[in-house]
């Protein structure tokens, strides 16, 4: 498969990309920094992607440079057969309370401008005859919590939106990956205490490539994690107002 | 604000105080660890670089509770490999295994490489590593082509034996107190076939033990005995030689060999889990097998270099006193005598050996601190108790007297003063220290108990 990533120099976005590699894909790497971009990219190469990775300045926080971008994907891979998309921010409950200019950050990379990506993605892989557009949401969507209000509404409104995409464009050759994380081990949790079933990325690369391979639409990672929301979306509100979790 | 303070999302990825140990679990003490892929910008704040906490002791813990670590694991990039001169550079916390992962298949292997493939390539460098192969290759250090290393007053250098070559010896070997480790590059291996050829030999006694081991070096890449110093005799001193080397195309599966399976031991082992007498009985088990398999035969890489790697976690065995492996290297120019002597020292002590793993040492290498020296190496994992001091004590009387010294990757006991004793090139290690880093901003809790650094 010919694969553009954004977000693929950190985190589960670099154990997704090393898996693709590993598999012979033909990768494309979109991100903000070049020089990042360029060490991951041999990065890549060195894991057995078809060498050269090429890559090319993508900001999440600038919507104009989404087209170019991709269509620089296009020109490079000839054609797109899947645009994956890891980027996205964290910041604790308690930090987002305490500074309205870190929520509104959160807000608008984690919902708007992940979503006008997409909406470029979409239509880039569109006009290609179809594709899979997979895109990183979180189990923190699933129900409001204590711990990630404003991020897990970000991620409820972002699971919601590509849950429609599918339903719209299935039959026009789209096939969206919803991958929704539990706890992973990167550096944008590590000031955080693991709980039970905490993965480490490379484990959730290995389930997430798969899912793109075979275009399922829902993956949960680890896949403990599909049994543990189906309860916690059936917990009554009394009692998830008294847990902590 | 200047310019130097950390953004908000540099912040978020330092965490809280956490519990930090080395691989003995003790001594415990606390950090914020930070984290980050580009190392350059985590590193600028905190006291030393950790990797992913194989040194046994207090070689990668703050001096204070509370400071600040770089936990490197997130910068593990593979940066650029050279097939014609085998040379790979790559970040600093990139992990020993998926070098592996990545080259075994490809007929390439790391020239040196210590006990477990769970170590970072910074380690690699600050520990100077050895193995089962020293006689032969030496340490890891003398397959160093460079270091980028990111210095205290922040400025990244570049090293190598041409270039800053007197901060490169003082960094191979210097337990990462001369600047952070950002990068390496080093020479690789090309290997016959992805398999090992390993051949077993047992002994009843450590001195026919010993004469063995020196006349395998001769002929095997690598060597590594395993001895019984915990059952009284006859069985005290009864031992098992492995030798290896690569195996030729022609005698090995043409398929590279797959993962091993790995089982993870529970965080739930009691101190008082471990005892002697259940050790011993795994010893005398252990060396009944390895009578009745003394053939030779091809055995997957993992199994011979990193027999302890199938058991995730299994320090978790000695339960939360943990344990310490006391690691020295004795010289036997002169014959075994007091290598014999050693081994009784060890009885009389009646010093809890649960595992001892004696290994051939050659040529010393050019790391100032570097462990191995021409001579023998025994490593004894003893449980922590309150007698264990007054052990390390006594041996290092031993050590001291015989000219031997010992690991500080491995070591948390030794006083200063047995320390400068048995280090006379200490001194020029801590000039070189003292000309990069005058104030001292990059500490350990070693270097504070070793070195006499200001708390």
């Amino acid at each position: 498969m010919r694969i553009a990533l954004l977000g693929a120099t950190r985190g589960m976005g670099r154990a997704v990309a090393r898996e693709l590699a590993r598999r012979g894909h033909s990768l494309f790497l979109l991100g903000r920094n070049e020089s990042e971009l360029e060490r991951s990219a041999k990065d890549l190469e060195i894991h057995g992607a078809p060498s050269p990775v090429r890559h090319f300045r993508c900001d999440l926080s600038e919507p104009s440079s989404f087209a170019p971008a991709l269509e620089a994907a296009i020109e490079a891979l000839h054609r797109l057969d899947a645009v994956v998309v890891t980027a996205g921010i964290f910041a604790s409950q308690d930090d987002l309370e305490n500074d309205s200019a870190l929520t509104a950050k959160l807000l608008d990379t984690n919902f708007t401008q992940t979503i006008l990506f997409c909406e470029a993605a979409r239509k880039c892989l569109l006009a290609g005859g179809g594709g899979t557009l997979c895109v990183f949401s979180s189990v923190a969507g699933e129900r409001g919590r204590k711990p990630v209000v404003l991020y897990g509404a970000t991620k409820a409104g972002l699971t919601r939106y590509l849950e429609g995409l599918d339903h719209r464009f299935y039959h026009q050759g789209l096939r969206v990956v919803t991958v929704k994380p539990g706890f992973v081990r990167t550096s944008m949790t590590i000031g955080l205490k693991p709980p039970p079933f905490a993965a480490d990325p490379h484990d959730v690369a290995r389930t997430v490539v798969r899912a793109i391979e075979r275009a399922r639409p829902v993956v949960y990672v680890p896949p403990i994690w599909a049994l543990v929301m189906a309860v916690i979306r059936w917990l009554p509100r009394w009692v998830m107002r008294k847990v902590n979790f | 604000m200047t310019s130097d303070t950390p953004s908000n999302t540099e912040l978020r990825s330092c965490s809280p105080v956490v519990p930090v140990s080395g691989w003995g679990r003790f001594p415990v003490s606390e950090a914020h660890l930070c984290a980050g892929e580009r190392l350059e910008q985590v590193a600028r704040h905190t006291v030393l670089s950790r990797g992913l906490g194989r040194a046994y002791g207090d070689a990668a813990l703050p001096a204070t509770p509370g400071e600040a670590l770089t936990s490197t694991l997130f910068a593990d990039r593979l940066l650029s490999f050279d097939p014609e001169s085998g040379i790979l550079r790559a970040e600093a916390g990139c992990p020993l295994w998926r070098i592996i992962e990545v080259f075994l298949p490809r007929g390439w292997f790391p020239p040196v490489t210590p006990g477990t493939k769970f170590v970072t390539l910074g380690g690699m460098v600050a520990a100077d590593v050895h193995g089962k192969m020293h006689h032969s290759q030496g340490t890891f250090g003398r397959h160093v082509v460079s270091i980028l290393l990111q210095v205290a007053d922040g400025r990244v250098i570049e090293c190598s034996p041409e270039h800053e070559a007197e901060l490169f010896d003082a960094t191979l070997g210097g337990m990462g107190l001369t600047g952070h480790i950002l990068e390496v590059a080093f020479r690789m291996h090309k290997v016959p076939s992805p398999w090992i050829v390993e051949q077993t030999e047992t002994f009843a006694d450590i001195p026919s033990l010993l004469a063995a081991l020196r006349d395998a070096g001769e002929k095997w890449p690598f060597t590594v005995a395993w001895a019984d110093l915990l059952n009284p005799p006859p069985h005290f001193g009864r031992s098992a030689l492995m030798k290896g080397r690569w195996a030729e195309p022609h005698e090995a599966p043409s398929h590279p060999p797959k993962p091993k399976r790995t089982v993870r031991v529970p965080a739930l082992f009691p101190s008082w889990f471990l005892q002697t007498w259940m050790v011993r009985y795994f010893n005398r088990l252990y060396l009944y097998r390895a009578r009745r398999n003394q053939k030779p035969r091809i055995v997957h890489p993992e199994s011979f270099f990193y027999p302890l790697d199938a058991l995730l976690d299994w320090n978790r065995l000695y339960g939360p006193r943990g344990f310490t492996q006391y690691q020295c290297v004795l010289p036997a120019e002169d014959g075994f005598e007091r290598h014999i002597r050693f081994v009784h020292r060890l009885r009389e002590l009646a010093a809890p050996v649960f595992l001892a793993v004696i290994k051939d040492c050659g040529a010393e290498g050019r790391g100032l601190l570097s462990f191995p020296r021409p001579g023998i190496s025994y490593a004894l994992d003893m449980p922590m108790m309150a007698r264990t001091q007054a052990i390390v004590d006594a041996l290092n009387e031993f050590v001291i007297a015989a000219g031997g010294r010992v690991y500080l990757a491995k070591d948390a006991l030794t006083r200063p003063e047995h320390f400068r004793l048995m280090e006379p090139r200490l001194q020029r290690f801590l000039a070189v220290r003292d000309r990069w880093d005058p104030q001292h901003r990059l500490h350990s809790a070693l270097a504070a108990r070793l070195f006499g650094d200001r708390r």
